[in-house]
């Protein structure tokens, strides 16, 4: 109706008896009737067309680069690939975050609950704590707390002004200690609030049907408001340990020889190779970073359970369920 | 017949806007209260104040001559402390009008949920929360999500969830006005089931008709006062005062 109006937009306004009825505008000898039985032709897209060709032309002009440009050196790349200095780097990149990624966590729980807490020193300095790591940059914590001989010679615990108890401060720390402490007390800030808008996105009336069913406070929030909050808390935070692991490479920078650190003191060592070494890094943190985009996918599936009607296919039902829909699709053309 | 609930001069403002002024109501054990009023009028406040969800500035709520949420010290009442309210919430049973299931959970554990939590087997707490399923009518619906369910089905879920603890007392805050008409029904059904029971209810909604077939007695609330108690008979049929009069023209309309 709407075609046929726009099409002679300047026509009068009178209506016409023959426009009352749907098919009044149509040439004659073709009945509306029968063209409704048969499929209707979608809206092309020519434009979508052109830029996915553009795009595909650009990109097949970067991979042919790859193989026709002898500088990528494919095959120092795969020496170097598994060579063992690069898979010590890789493992303390990988214990480094690991740690820091499980220690921020649950960090990050105790200072968000604590600015949640009514009690206002605890949400004052739970604020502070946020405040200042979120503020100073990562290095600066890194090489400080590298320096902490020099500030505190001792560390301990005691009463204040009563009796205390210390330690030397190298002797019980050791640098990867140190560089894991660094790296969790500037995660612990961010999981923090990460931590802290899952729970504020629990609906107000589970807290309550909580309560008014008198179940103990502890189990209130580690049955009830936790596990709905990391529907909310797992995308943001597995993006924080992406961050992290990325940020690991800063421990370099205190004399601890991550993935990024081999690299560059190979780099520099064999200047030849720079190029190749930077592959292999590059290739280990795609790798490493794919692996957690793969376990987020189902942790965030798990979690769904119970907010949609019904959990989306895994991408390998998908193709499962694809590859049987073409085995049916032959049988019954074969039939 | 003993008395179950007792609420006395129950006061609450919020800021400077007074929800309870001093209401006083008694229910005794085995009836069914139905309280009315229009929004705003307290009513909701009223029915939270009695399992200690709502905190009362002045007044007691007592069930069966205990205290809830508030014990004597000295001159005073003093608020308890949270592990003990949450132990006497556990006898008394409450059904939002939002449902608030636990969407996490399946329809089995949100049922068993609360008297696992309190110390139950749960093998023993998953029997129990199945029979009171088949008392709803959702058997077949144990390992069903929350929001697989339609309104009337959660929200009778909702009713044997609050009903695992064995509450000696269960409060209704307007269970069906979240529902599609068509499935109000369903859940008085269960409700009236509750009744013939011989269970204490005290109910806020605003189904005259289920008012009038179920409730032993009738309270109207306006502006955070009684104005108005008795049968429904009489509150229903033959209102004395005008506020009343006014409310149930609006709501029978």
């Amino acid at each position: 109706m709407t075609g046929v109006v726009s099409a002679r937009p300047t026509e009068t306004l009178e209506p016409e008896p023959e426009r009352a009825s749907a098919s009044g505008a149509l040439p004659p000898g073709i009945d509306l009737k029968k063209l409704a039985e048969r499929k209707v032709v979608p809206l092309r897209h020519p434009l979508r067309w052109i830029v996915t060709a553009v795009v595909l032309v650009l990109l097949l002009n970067f991979v042919q680069t790859l193989f026709t440009n002898p500088s990528w050196e494919w095959a120092k790349v795969g020496q170097w690939f598994f060579s063992p200095a690069i898979l010590k780097g890789l493992q303390l990149t990988l214990v480094a975050t690991g740690i820091s990624a499980v220690v921020s966590f649950l960090g990050g729980i105790v200072v968000a609950l604590g600015r949640i807490s009514p009690n206002p020193v605890l949400s004052t300095v739970s604020w502070l704590y946020i405040w200042l790591f979120r503020s100073v940059p990562l290095i600066l914590v890194l090489i400080f707390l590298f320096n902490l001989g020099n500030l505190y010679p001792t560390i301990g615990v005691g009463i204040p002004f009563g009796p205390q108890w210390e330690v030397p401060t190298f002797t019980v720390l050791s640098s990867l200690t140190l560089g894991v402490i660094g790296l969790s007390l500037s995660e612990i800030a961010y999981s923090a609030e990460i931590v802290r808008a899952g729970i504020l996105a629990v609906d107000q009336g589970q807290h309550e049907a909580a309560k008014a069913l008198g179940i103990p406070q502890r189990r209130q929030f580690t049955r009830i408001v936790l596990p709905q909050a990391l529907r909310s808390i797992v995308p943001a935070y597995v993006n924080q340990i992406i961050g992290l692991l990325k940020a690991s490479s800063l421990l370099f920078y205190v004399s601890l020889l991550d993935l990024f650190g081999v690299v560059q003191n190979l780099g520099s060592t064999y200047p030849t190779d720079i190029i190749p070494l930077l592959v292999v890094a590059t290739i280990w943190y795609l790798i490493l970073t794919s692996a957690i985009s793969i376990v987020q996918y189902y942790i965030e599936r798990f979690y769904a359970r119970g907010s949609v009607r019904e959990l989306p296919p895994t991408p390998f039902q998908r193709v499962r369920r694809t590859l049987a829909g073409v085995r049916s699709g032959e049988r019954e053309t074969v039939a | 017949m003993s008395i179950a609930i007792e609420i006395h001069n129950a006061t609450k403002s919020y800021g400077d806007k007074t929800v309870l002024k001093g209401v006083d109501l008694t229910v005794e054990a085995g009836t069914v209260t139905v309280i009315l009023g229009p929004s705003g009028s307290g009513k909701s406040t009223l029915l939270r104040a009695i399992n200690h969800l709502e905190q009362l500035d002045e007044g007691y709520v007592a069930l069966n001559g205990e205290l809830i949420g508030v014990r004597v010290q000295g001159d005073r009442l003093k608020e308890r402390r949270e592990k003990d309210i949450l132990r006497q919430r556990a006898k008394i049973g409450f059904v939002f009008q939002n449902f608030n299931l636990f969407s996490h959970l399946t329809v089995l554990d949100n049922v068993s949920e609360a008297p696992v939590s309190q110390g139950a087997k749960l093998k023993e707490a998953r029997e129990h929360a199945r029979g009171l399923l088949t008392r709803v009518g959702l058997a077949d619906k144990e390992s069903a999500y929350p929001r697989q369910l339609s309104g009337g089905q959660q929200q009778r879920v909702a009713i044997a969830r609050a009903l695992a603890l064995e509450p000696e007392v269960i409060l209704f805050d307007e269970p069906t006005s979240a529902l599609d008409p068509e499935l109000v029904g369903e859940v008085l059904q269960v409700i009236r089931g509750l009744a013939g029971l011989g269970k204490t209810l005290i109910v806020v909604t605003h189904e005259i008709g289920f008012a009038r077939e179920v409730a032993d007695q009738v309270v109207f609330v306006d502006g955070g006062v009684i104005v108005e108690q008795g049968s429904p008979a009489d509150v229903l049929s033959n209102p004395r005062h005008q506020r009343t009069r006014d409310f149930l023209d609006k709501v029978l309309a």
